[in-house]
């Protein structure tokens, strides 16, 4: 028996449940490579050169852009856009809708970033500076590819989506922040399907790895797939990734009538913010989003099976989201903790949707993904039930909880239910 | 540059604008527009292009003289047959 939740006590009208998957992440383009890659242990960071700062690591995808772009349309949009247009054709696909048949005027799309417009403000520097800054050789495409909505207003062109279409910038919580948009405005009765998720394209501005850099944050080491190692001792920083994973999500009364494959329910979630500093997080504040989570759920600790820790490799986060967890969650003897950024980096805005995406499988095949690169564990990491270098089976998943924090202390958390 | 240097010149520059595009059946007398997916930013940059490339301008008035080859040919001749 499942546990009960709340959200299973609200109409079907009102509860909200993921149909469809689409990703990209540095070692894997779609929901079941991914899974794969992260059973097998499989990294996806490797080395890495960029403009004015030179060599270093990061997640790189390959996702073929192409697959629903011409050249014409990749050459005028942006890296996000890309990313944005791959991912939710695929969650389309995977969702098994009849497209041709959606009435595209109640389709939502809500994508969550870190930033954007950085990659295209460097390009467009780099190309004035070979013509001594004179703005007149600033490209008129420049607008359209900054404004905030680009990596949303992309998609809904490509798939001439006419609902509303905007971007969520929360920083590194955006992935869930994006999800729990779209669940808000299904439950408003603002759209009836709504794409949602988060993307980043980070790796391709020089001013994230050199500002990581210059705070002592960026990742080093001599074998780049070891380079991301949360609750490891000899930890250094974050490796910056791209990708993106974006969600079909519908109210289960829809998802049942047209029969669809569902892959989990939203049946929690809190957003909250630290109010305390730019830059360094605040457990005391982390710990209180993931309570609001449970509160909201109608969970109790113990009732979680799987938590995707948020965990980004620096010295300072990792501990302080531990010491959070472990105020919650030390004596529940049945949960599992991993982190999927052990494995691609920090994919920015796409992190919480990605991560959330490569622990849905458990559900199916209750199997917990390791965190890897774990030599040694930093004690001040230790928590119990981290399942570390080598995948964990269960006897059964039935609740997920994926915590996503950001600077400017914005904390998002949420919990998936089996269905 | 000669006439037919220029046409080189736009070709190569509507090879860039319009990668998917097949230009070898182009007929220079008819519009682009009639031949091509060409919108208002692929007409801006073709100017801009030109800017950066050589570092021709074009006022926006003239912006008409590029609706064809032979027309943006003809237009270009006196401003970029010294270069």
């Amino acid at each position: 028996m499942i546990a009960p939740n709340l959200a299973s006590k609200l109409p079907d009208e009102q509860r909200i449940v993921i149909t469809g998957i689409g990703l990209t992440a540095p070692n894997g383009n779609d929901w079941q490579s991914f899974r794969q890659a992260l059973l097998e242990k499989r990294s996806g960071v490797q080395p890495y050169e960029i403009r004015y700062f030179g060599e270093t690591l990061a997640g790189i995808c390959d996702f073929d852009d192409k697959k629903y772009q011409s050249k014409k349309d990749i050459r005028r949009g942006t890296r996000a856009g890309s990313i944005g247009v791959y991912t939710a054709n695929e969650a389309i696909a995977h969702s098994g809708l009849d497209w041709e048949n959606v009435d595209k005027s109640r389709v939502g799309i809500y994508v969550g970033v870190t930033e954007h417009g950085n990659v295209e403000t460097e390009n467009e520097i780099f190309v004035i500076k070979g013509f001594d800054y004179d703005t007149s050789c600033w490209s008129h495409h420049h607008n359209p590819r900054t404004v905030a909505n680009n990596p949303a207003g992309e998609i809904a062109l490509n798939l001439n989506i006419t609902g509303p279409h905007y971007t969520i910038g929360a920083a590194c919580a955006a992935g869930n922040a994006g999800i729990i948009q779209g669940a808000q405005m299904l439950r408003l009765g603002e759209c009836d399907l709504a794409i949602a998720g988060g993307t980043s394209e980070s790796i391709h501005t020089f001013g994230i790895f050199a500002s990581f850099n210059s705070q002592n944050a960026l990742a080093t080491h001599a074998d780049p797939t070891a380079a991301s190692r949360p609750f490891d001792k000899k930890r250094n920083g974050i490796v910056v990734a791209e990708g993106g994973c974006l969600y079909t999500l519908e109210r289960l009364s829809d998802a049942k009538a047209r029969g669809a494959e569902i892959y989990g329910e939203l049946v929690g979630y809190a957003m909250n913010t630290d109010a305390t500093d730019f830059v360094l997080p605040n457990p005391e504040r982390q710990a209180q989003c993931v309570q609001l989570a449970l509160k909201k759920a109608g969970l109790a600790p113990d009732q979680i099976d799987i938590l995707s820790t948020h965990a980004t490799g620096t010295m300072s986060g990792d501990f302080q989201e531990c010491k959070a967890l472990r105020d919650i969650f030390g004596e529940c003897k049945n949960i599992r903790f991993n982190n999927t950024k052990s494995y691609i980096g920090h994919a920015m805005g796409a992190a919480g949707a990605l991560e959330l995406a490569g622990n849905l499988s458990a559900f199916r095949d209750s199997v917990v993904h390791p965190t890897i690169n774990v030599d040694e564990l930093d004690p001040d990491c230790s928590l119990p039930g981290l399942v570390l270098n080598e995948p964990e089976e269960r006897p059964r998943v039935n609740y997920i909880l994926n915590n996503s924090f950001g600077m400017l202390g914005i904390n998002s958390v949420v919990i998936i239910g089996r269905i | 540059m000669t006439p037919a240097e220029i046409r080189d010149e736009i070709i190569d520059i509507l090879e860039d604008i319009s990668p998917d595009e097949d230009l070898d059946g182009l007929d220079d007398q008819k519009p682009f527009r009639d031949q091509l997916e060409l919108d208002s930013m692929d007409f801006l940059d073709i100017v801009m292009e030109l800017r950066k490339r050589h570092r021709v301008q074009i006022p926006e008035e003239d912006y008409g003289n590029l609706a064809s080859m032979h027309s943006t040919v003809t237009y270009l001749e006196p401003k970029m047959k010294d270069i």
